[in-house]
Formats: C-alpha cells, structure tokens, sequence
C-alpha cells in the first residue's frame, strides 16, 4: 500500500499552530493507519524551505506522496475538507470498492 | 520637550528620472507607500525601477511578486535594460514569488494566516540587505484567498512588519478608475501615509499618462499631476513641469537670423538664449526663414540642431540648396543635425524627452522646429501646453536661441492654438502674413514683440525667389493686413490722421 507523506508547514508556536499539528495527527490516526510519514516545518525557523514551496498561508498541509501533489491551508479543523483535499476520500472508496 | 529619537521624515532617492523633483528629495524614507493604479498604469514598471535604481546605489531590494512570476518579471523588464536575473544572482535583488501556482488547487479547511509570507520577506530582505522592498500587487492577494477579512488584516501585518525593518516600500493597489476610489479591497486603509496615484488616462484617442503625490504624511510634495512616460531602455520617466522655472539668465548677445533685413527690424538680430517663434499660414515662407536660421550658424562655434516634423531631409536639402545654403557642408563640418521625425510615430512626451537628449548629445547654440503645428495635431491641448513649455524652457536654460515656427490655418490673418500657448512664452513673435492687394497675394512680414529691444514696428512687404527671402519697404496706404482684411487708405485720410495724433502729442 502507498505510504503517504505529508509535510505541515507552521509559524512559530502559536495556538493556531498547534492547533494544526494535533488535527492532522488526529486526522492521520483516524484515517490512515500508520500508512505515513508526516513533518513539521516552522517557517520563522526554515524560511527557505517555505521560499522553495511557495508556502504563503500557515498552516498549509502539502501531500508530497502519492501524487497528485496537493496543499491544504488552514487548521485543519474541518475533517471532510482536508480529506477532500488530499484526495484521501476516493482513495479509501477506491480501496474499499477492490476490497469488494 | 519632545524626546531626540524623534526626527523629521527622511526622503530616499529613488533614482527614477524626474521622481525627486516631484516629490521634493524622493520617497519618504524607512516607510510604505502605497502606488496606486489602473490596469496598465505602469504600476509594476515602476515597482521593478524603484528595485533597479537603489540596485545601482549599493542598496539591497526585495520584489514580492502576488500576480506574475518571477520568471515572466524578469523577462519583461529586459527590454528596459534591467538584467534583473543576474542581480538575483549577485545577491542583490531577490524575488518573494507568491504568485498564483496555476497547478495547485488550494483547499482551505479551517482558520489561517500568511505567516510564511511575512517569514519570506523578512528572510529575503536579510538575504539582500534589503533598503527597498516591493510589493506588487496587493490586490491579487485577495483573489488567492477566500477569507477577505484574514487577508487584510495579514496585510495590515506585513505594512507593520515592512515598517519595524526600516525598510522603503512601494506597494501597489490596482484601482477600477482613473479618477474613482483609490484602491479595491480598501488596502489603501492601512497603508495610507503615503499615497501615490498613475494614471493611463484615454484623452481625445490619445493615452496620456500622470503621476500623481496624493500624500506624504508629514513631508512636503508638489501638487498636481505630471505627464510620464515609459522609454525602452530607460523604463518611467517623469516629467517635472515646475521644475521649468524662470530663471533663464538674460543675454544682451545678438546671433544673426541668417536674413540681414530682418536682423535690422529685430535691431540687430535674435537674442542669444531667445525663443522666437514665426508664424504664418501655409506656403509663406515659414520653413525659408528656418532654413536661413539654421545657415546663419556659419560663425565659429555656432551649430545648429533642426528637428523636423513636416518635411524629409532629402526635401529640407533640396529646397536649402535651391535657395543656395549648403545643409549638406554644414552637416560634414559639424555644424549641423538634422532630425526628421513624424509626429504620429509617438506621443509627445516621448518628443520631448528625445528632444532633450538630442540637444544634450549635440549641444547646438541655436535650435530650429519645423513646425510646432505638426506636433499638435497628435497631442491633445494640456499635453500640447506642458510639451511647450518644458521644450522652451529647457531650450532657455540651455542659452540657445530657439526658433519655432506655426502653421496658422486660415490663410489671411487668424491665430492659431500654438499661438495661444506659446506666444507669452516666446521672447519673440514674427508674424508672416498674405495680404491681398489689387488682385494679387502680396506677403507681408512683421516683428510683433521683441523682449527686451527696440525693433521695426512696421509692416514689411517680402518676396521669395532664388536666392532666399527679401525683405523690402513698409506696406504705405494699407490698413488691417493683420485682421486678414486689408484695406486701402487714400492719400489725403492718412495724412488728416497723422495730423491728429500730431495735435494731440502737442506738436
């Protein structure tokens, strides 16, 4: 099964910040069962990394594997939509209609 | 007592042509301004300068791009001579590229911030040792982001940030119209101190573009607008018409107009930093007395600059040989240039600034136009007027005799709009005129004004053959040449009249 790698970019230790960090391990857990790998990056630390990703918005989700490659930006409060984002959800329908 | 960390506001050259004069010593220094303006305004032209000329001081720059790549900036502004990619590569200009990713669907779930945009700015300036910063534009930021609230006030933070950097930056608003609100999204709340306003304005099937200071909170401007233009090679360069003053120094020197009749009705010939301007309806023999204009540059040290609107070299040659002047010697022997353009082929502002480079390139003591009244039919009035008078004033400045010559357009008497604008700048005003007489166009001509000397008041009558123009007696018996409507005046009406101004001079 594809593994997935996901980097979270974040300003500093803000509540937004941490915010982000702990829905995406929450979102991870629930919905890909150890199938990932997943990096924090503070921008204020390694702006050029952010330079190199034209990162704007914090926090932004980058889905680097599989591809397509996809961003999220945002909290990542709202489940469905980082699912949707990530193109996680038709992946699990794909799974799930093999499966049958 | 007010504490000594507060100071007066600093102004930083920009370096752009004619941007200090406007603005009274540059931009105010260490702070942001906003550069509004509508689509094609030249916004982002001048955006990249500001980078480039403080590039070439020694100071750092930073383009934060939110609408074209980096990539396509750079490509663009090689036509103006700007290598931007090799300043990248030196380290000293570096793009924050916050472009659109047209690959990339964002999703946003939940609340955000564009802290890795303020990281980017403040990593790249310290990169550079950023003096200067860009921002271009602000309002394509909006359309990146759903949440319009978020986004300005994450602006609002960058203005603050860019402002705890101590660096100068010009940020750049897209406005709907050209005199309407100043900027869409109200950007302009946040970063209002300072507020600077292009125009691209469609006058009369011409394009005219200004630069307005709306405001400099704190420091001085000049007011109004001014007429800029965008020059491949050069990029924006304004054009300060207050910076025309009047302080031509006055020269008692005379220089010949190449006609020794006239130069006795001028009292002995033109001043040497005088702007005289001729004007004449159609085939009187206007481009004549500019072509011996310019042949009376033979002296030591006397070069002439002509530039054509209405005619082509091989015609000025021609018809200068035809009346015995040699154009082709004087050129050989450098004392003389000749540029021929059509009016159409730019705008006027474009003229004027060539203009001044010719005469700065050539240094000539006397310059001849041929003809103002080509180069107002591709401009409208305003533009027509500050054209004029940067172009004369220079000239002044310059201590070089001017000679100007206008197309009226009627035949018999009339003024034209050149007249209008040009004739309370003009030292000197001679009048070429018809006046029909007994059945035949005879021509008349005459020296209106002469500042600063005495000269024939008369009205002469010429004749125009081989050898050039030759100006004889007075017109005697003939009254209203200049209203177009001459009419004769017997012997015994002229001599009762005379006789009355006698009696009442108490003669």
């Amino acid at each position: 099964m594809n593994k997935f790698r996901l980097t979270l970019y974040v300003t500093g230790h803000t509540p937004r910040s941490e915010k982000g960090i702990r829905n995406l391990q929450r979102i991870c857990a629930e919905e890909l069962q150890g199938t990932y790998e997943m990096t924090v990056i503070d921008v204020l630390e390694q702006p050029q990394l952010a330079e190199d990703q034209k990162i704007l918005a914090t926090p932004t989700l980058v889905k680097e594997l599989p591809p397509p490659l996809r961003r999220v930006i945002g909290d990542l409060s709202d489940t469905e939509k980082v699912l949707l984002g990530l193109d996680i959800a038709a992946l699990a329908d794909r799974n799930e209609r093999k499966g049958k | 007592m007010l504490g000594s960390a507060i100071t007066a506001v600093e102004k930083l050259e920009t370096g752009i042509p004619g941007f200090e004069h406007v603005s009274v010593g540059g931009l105010p220094k260490g702070r942001t301004c906003l550069l509004s303006g509508t689509a094609g305004s030249s916004k982002t032209v001048f955006a990249v300068q500001f980078l480039v000329e403080g590039i070439r001081r020694g100071e750092g720059g930073v383009f934060v791009t939110f609408e074209e790549s980096p990539e396509n900036i750079m490509s663009n502004m090689l036509s103006f001579g700007w290598n931007l990619e090799q300043m990248v590569s030196e380290g000293r200009l570096a793009f924050v590229d916050a472009s659109p990713q047209p690959d990339q669907e964002l999703v946003e779930a939940g609340s955000y911030d564009l802290g890795a945009l303020l990281a980017r700015i403040e990593y790249a300036v310290g990169k550079v040792q950023a003096k200067r910063v860009s921002v271009d534009s602000l309002g394509a930021v909006f359309s990146q982001f759903s949440d319009v609230a978020t986004v300005r006030g994450e602006l609002y933070r960058m203005a603050v940030a860019l402002k705890k950097m101590a660096v100068t930056a010009l940020l750049t608003a897209e406005r709907t119209e050209e005199y309407g609100p100043l900027a869409r999204f109200g950007v302009e709340e946040f970063v209002a101190d300072n507020v600077i306003i292009l125009r691209n304005v469609l006058d009369d099937e011409k394009r005219r573009r200004t630069l307005e200071i709306l405001k400099f909170r704190g420091t001085d401007h000049a007011k109004g607008e001014f007429p800029f233009t965008v020059i491949p090679g050069e990029g924006v360069v304004i054009i300060p018409l207050s910076e025309t003053k009047l302080e031509q120094k006055s020269s008692t020197l005379r220089v010949t107009s190449g006609n020794e009749t006239l130069d006795e009705m001028c009292g002995g010939g033109f001043f040497r930093d005088s702007i005289i301007l001729v004007s004449g309806a159609t085939g009187c023999g206007k481009t004549l007395l500019v072509t011996a204009f310019v042949s009376g540059a033979q002296k030591q040290d006397d070069r002439c600059l002509l530039f054509a609107f209405e005619e082509s070299r091989e015609q000025l040659f021609r018809n200068a040989s035809g009346w015995g002047m040699d154009f082709e010697t004087m050129e050989q022997q450098g004392k003389l240039k000749v540029v021929c353009v059509y009016p159409e082929v730019m705008g006027l502002e474009d003229h004027l600034i060539r203009m001044k480079r010719e005469i700065r390139a050539f240094k000539p003591t006397r310059v001849a136009v041929d003809s103002l009244s080509a180069l107002e039919r591709v401009s409208t009035g305003k533009s027509f007027r500050e054209f004029v008078i940067g172009i004369t004033s220079f000239i002044k400045h310059q201590e070089i005799v001017g000679l100007f010559s206008s197309t009226t357009p009627t035949l018999l008497g009339g003024a034209s709009i050149t007249e209008e604008h040009i004739s309370t700048i003009t030292d000197s005003i001679l009048l070429l005129r018809y006046v029909e007489m007994f059945g035949e166009m005879r021509r008349g001509i005459t020296v209106l004004k002469m500042r600063g000397s005495m000269h024939d008041k008369g009205i002469r009558e010429y004749a125009i053959d081989g050898q050039g123009m030759h100006i004889g007696a007075q017109f005697h018996g003939i009254a209203g040449i200049l209203s177009g409507q001459p009419m004769q005046i017997s012997q015994p009406e002229i001599e009762r009249m005379g006789s009355l101004f006698r009696e009442e001079l108490g003669e």
